[in-house]
């Protein structure tokens, strides 16, 4: 038995980056609890090419929660209400026959809307560009073993590069920081013996790109890490900031 | 010295300023309540105590100068991050909802910080710069506290203080990158430890002086 409900939704419509944006409700009926949210959108946007009339735009990739691209505000939740899920991956057998529910995108000054639900995340692109590059000879892939890496270590540096750069931590951030995807992104080099001869230039170039995007400052509110679908954790933000003090203070990089 | 101001001026460089004169604070809150409990030992054992800190001489200018120094620090660049995160979202969401990280204490920081700013110019204008001639310091609270009005704005603002010190005592540690495994969930109980020990132990103060005078 296909279960379906009816939902009532206010989306976010903006016809370009510098335009006024307003909510519009949408009403979505017989969708079936074992679509995705963005098959949900998929089944909004159908009918309204039907009816001649402006396709909501999203970001999507993958939708298996791997790439990325996907996300908006649904409720005042990145992502959704679910925890460690991507916009893709939330289902909406989640939701109740009824309910009204409200998609926004990312708000975050880094980060303009280009329409409706689709912003412009190449701030995030221009951290990792500044962070530079790794020392790793070219050639054959060298025999595994021949750097030791301890294997929690390993697991940490995983951990960290999980990271997709959706943003969600951003826009879940009250201060529109984007300290977790930097110190995700940080992390996974700087735990690695790869990593480390350009640690510390890296931390510099990062935190100081970063800065100059327009991004908020942390203030420790640790939204980011219950929002973020790959759960990637607040510690690599204190491994951020040991980088990046031990890189200002007493690296002799200037 | 281009590095230096780089550092420091950095998002990261600013916070550890917050964190650096926060810690300092709550230093200065432990060492400035151990003192006043000395209250409960009766008028005299606290003017004896006013006495020998009086005592100290350049050494107390020295720290009352450092204090100084960390409130303009900590007033300057938390006003500047208040600021700054502000305008880090132009466009606010129509529906705010959270996922568990926020607390009391982190969402207010900037409010209860202003409030703060506001109890301790208040505060120093009582008993500091109050006029000590013909007096004693504990004449001075005591009749202080015979005013129902300052009892009152005096638990307030230690509630206010408690609020403020459950969040910026576990958030200093995380800014300065210790945050380990091992001792993390003793920094965060003792963030609560402090913040009990601050709202309780200043916040009673006033009350048992009102009720004793
Ligand atoms: C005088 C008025 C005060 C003002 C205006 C003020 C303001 C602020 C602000 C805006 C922040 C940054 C909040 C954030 O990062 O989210 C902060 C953090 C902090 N404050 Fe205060 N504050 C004041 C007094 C105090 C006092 C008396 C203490 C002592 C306990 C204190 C301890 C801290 C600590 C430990 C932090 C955390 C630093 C960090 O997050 O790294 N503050 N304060
Ligand atoms: S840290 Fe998490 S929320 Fe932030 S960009 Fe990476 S995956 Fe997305
Ligand atoms: S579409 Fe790829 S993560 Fe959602």
């Amino acid at each position: 038995m296909i279960k379906t409900i009816n939902l009532t939704l206010k989306i976010w419509r903006q016809e370009t980056s510098g335009a006024k944006g307003q909510l519009e409700t949408y009403h979505a009926s017989n969708i079936s609890t074992d679509m995705s949210f963005l098959e949900m959108i998929d089944t909004i946007n159908e009918q309204l090419t039907l009816d001649g009339k402006d396709p909501i735009a999203f970001d999507h990739d993958c939708r298996e929660g791997i790439c990325g691209m996907c996300g908006a505000v649904v409720n005042g939740r990145p992502h959704g209400p679910e925890k460690g899920t991507t916009l893709c991956q939330l289902h909406m057998r989640h939701f109740s026959d009824g309910d009204t529910v409200v998609v926004e995108p990312w708000r975050s000054r880094a980060f303009p809307v280009i329409k409706d639900l689709a912003v412009d995340r190449s701030a995030m692109d221009q951290i990792i560009q500044a962070g530079g590059y790794i020392s790793v000879n070219t050639g054959g892939a060298p025999e595994a073993n021949t750097i030791p890496i301890p294997q929690d270590t390993a697991e940490m540096a995983m951990d960290a590069a999980a990271c997709i750069g959706c943003g969600a931590c951003v826009a879940s951030c009250p201060n529109a920081s984007a300290m977790l995807f930097t110190g995700a992104k940080i992390s996974h080099l700087a735990l690695l013996p790869q990593g480390k001869p350009e640690a510390a230039r890296r931390a510099l170039a990062m935190v100081s790109k970063m800065d100059g995007l327009g991004f908020g400052n942390c203030t420790n509110e640790r939204e980011c890490e219950a929002e973020c679908p790959k759960e990637i954790s607040i510690t690599n933000i204190a491994r951020l900031n040991r980088e990046f003090i031990k890189a200002g203070f007493f690296s002799s990089i200037m | 010295m281009n590095w230096l101001t780089n550092t420091l001026w950095s998002s990261v460089g600013k916070k550890l300023m917050m964190a650096v004169t926060g810690i300092g604070f709550s230093v200065f809150l432990v060492a400035h309540l151990a003192g006043n409990l000395t209250l409960y030992a009766g008028k005299d054992a606290f003017n004896a105590y006013a006495e020998h800190v009086h005592s100290l001489g350049p050494f107390l200018t020295i720290a009352e100068l450092g204090l100084l120094f960390f409130a303009v620090v900590h007033i300057a660049t938390g006003a500047t991050l208040f600021y700054q995160n502000f305008k880090a979202r132009p466009v606010r969401y129509s529906v705010n909802s959270r996922a568990g990280g926020r607390t009391i204490g982190s969402a207010t920081m900037p409010y209860t910080g202003l409030v703060l700013l506001l109890f301790v110019i208040f505060h120093l204008a009582n008993f500091h710069f109050a006029d000590k001639t013909n007096t004693t310091i504990f004449q001075i609270v005591a009749s202080a506290f015979l005013k129902p009005e300052y009892v009152f704005i005096y638990v307030v603002a230690m509630i206010i203080a408690a609020i403020h010190v459950s969040h910026g005592f576990w958030s200093a540690f995380q800014t300065i990158g210790a945050n380990h495994p091992k001792y993390m969930p003793y920094i965060k109980g003792a963030s609560i430890l402090l913040s009990l020990v601050v709202g309780i132990g200043f916040g009673c103060l006033p009350i048992y002086v009102a009720l004793m005078t």
